[in-house]
């Protein structure tokens, strides 16, 4: 099997690893480091529930194969706490009750870190009416900007106020 | 997955030669949200993959007299948050703003956008004939489920529609895209660089064996500041379009001094409606004369069984931008 060996900063450890090129950071996380908390929903995009943070931006860690990410810095559900103080999207969502099952919960709670952090930085989104404004997260913009994460338990009437509920803090 | 090596060129040169070096198995590697899913569905199976997420085409730049040059590995999600795309083009920042999610805009490369493959079903599943995964198999897709399939421009061989909002929002804005191959480089103008199926729907674009897509520039355009992307689908945001619709829009004293259209979803191409924009220029702006506008282009549509919906959707939703871009 072709091999390559790569840096990565997980979690804010070091690790150097030498994988099959085939490897996704998915596949790193959950099989070769025993992180499962990102979830292997669909492993084709479609689902969000293995969404990570890499270089602080979200993204589908499920389609990243991770020789192409040397040298990154991958955030997923188990770094994102401050050792036992949540993060305030943790405690949103816990909060209200913004779950049923929780296997869409590590993904939905990285995606909404990311994104609240691409709306304050200004980014617009297709719900975005003035592309020259300030984007106002609303509900409309919310449920929107998180519709790469899917929940099969139905739980968006939480979640969206959870998400609501930390954006204004 | 079939086993691959890995390679990281820095410089479009490099990557090129690695390419051409390594046979027609070999792929160039964007954001991988497309190549990676049809690698684990066996629908690609390179050997080799050369990634070129890290060549020096990362920028938007500004030309002088005006324009943009955007680099092919620019992220979606960088190209739609760029205040100068949003000021100037805002059917660009909205065409990429409906298309897949925030994760995937996050990891989706300019040049992967222009690139990625059909999701007819048919062309996704290996257990089933098509014409464009193995030329000569058949299309079951004309007989069977085609609801999503093409109006316009199809051949007996191939109903599939190209599944980009961006490229829609290029053709319409007469983008220019720049190329690197073998022969060193070269451009290729919007809505050019896609290709109509005929007896070869193998053939997505007009790109030769081994070119590099490096960069696309956006011309100066003054009525691109009066632009808008419509985009009707079965759900209300991360679905592929039933039709959508970029334009802009020039009226002056309420009548249409210039306009640009294109149709995404309809065809094998993003569908630059020239008949619809020659039939607007001098016209009252009116809701009438963007119906006749529509039909205009609308007239050569060749509907299959399930997709007949698609020609009337067509015609409200150019007359709706329209209309909304003339307020």
């Amino acid at each position: 099997m072709p091999d390559f060996t790569l840096s990565l900063t997980i979690n804010g450890a070091a690790h150097d690893l030498t994988l099959d090129t085939r490897t996704t950071l998915l596949d790193l996380l959950r099989e070769h480091l025993g992180l499962t908390g990102a979830k292997k929903g669909c492993d084709h995009g479609q689902c969000g529930s293995c969404t990570v943070l890499l270089d602080g931006r979200r993204i589908k860690s499920c389609l990243a194969l991770a020789v192409a990410h040397d040298g990154a810095e991958v955030t997923s559900i188990e770094g994102l706490a401050d050792g036992d103080a949540m993060h305030p999207i943790q405690a949103a969502f816990i909060e209200h009750d913004a779950f049923q099952c929780g296997y869409c919960t590590p993904g939905q709670i990285l995606s909404a870190v990311a994104m609240l952090d691409e709306a304050r930085e200004g980014w617009p989104s297709f719900a975005t009416a003035d592309l020259q404004a300030e984007p106002a997260l609303d509900e409309r913009e919310i449920r929107e900007r998180m519709s790469g994460n899917l929940c099969r338990c139905g739980a968006y009437a939480n979640i969206v106020p959870a998400i609501h509920d930390a954006a204004t803090r | 997955m079939r086993p691959f090596t890995y390679e990281r060129p820095t410089d479009a040169a490099s990557a090129v030669a690695l390419l051409g070096d390594a046979g027609p198995a070999a792929r160039y590697l964007g954001g991988g949200t497309n190549l990676v899913d049809l690698m684990k569905l066996g629908v690609e199976s390179p050997d080799v993959l050369v990634d070129v997420t890290r060549l020096p085409h990362d920028r938007i730049e500004e030309l002088d007299g005006g324009g943009l040059r955007i680099g092919a590995a620019v992220r979606n999600s960088d190209l739609a948050a760029d205040r100068r795309v949003r000021e100037a083009y805002p059917v660009l920042a909205q065409s990429v703003l409906a298309g897949a999610s925030g994760q995937l805009r996050n990891m989706a490369t300019v040049g992967g956008n222009l690139l990625q493959r059909t999701r007819c079903a048919y062309f996704t599943d290996v257990t089933k004939a098509c014409n464009k995964r193995e030329g000569g198999t058949g299309c079951p897709a004309r007989a069977g489920h085609h609801r999503n399939h093409a109006i316009l421009g199809h051949s007996e061989a191939c109903v599939a529609t190209h599944p980009s909002d961006m490229a829609v929002a290029l053709a319409a804005l007469g983008a220019t895209v720049h190329v690197e191959g073998h022969d060193g480089p070269r451009t290729i103008p919007m809505p050019g660089l896609h290709r109509l199926p005929g007896d070869e729907p193998q053939r997505d674009t007009e790109l030769r064996p081994g070119e590099l897509v490096t960069a696309v520039e956006l011309p100066a355009l003054e009525l691109a500041r009066r632009s808008a992307y419509r985009k009707v689908r079965e759900r209300a945001s991360f679905a592929f379009a039933l039709v959508s619709v970029a334009a802009a829009l020039d009226v002056r004293d309420g009548v249409v001094e210039d306009c640009r259209i294109a149709l995404g979803a309809v065809a094998h191409v993003p569908w630059r409606a020239l008949r619809t924009e020659e039939a607007l220029r001098g016209r009252p702006a009116t809701e009438a004369a963007f119906g006749e506008a529509a039909d205009a282009e609308l007239a050569a549509a060749d509907p299959l069984p399930e997709n007949a919906f698609k020609v009337p959707l067509a015609r409200r939703v150019i007359v709706r931008t329209l209309e909304e871009l003339s307020r």
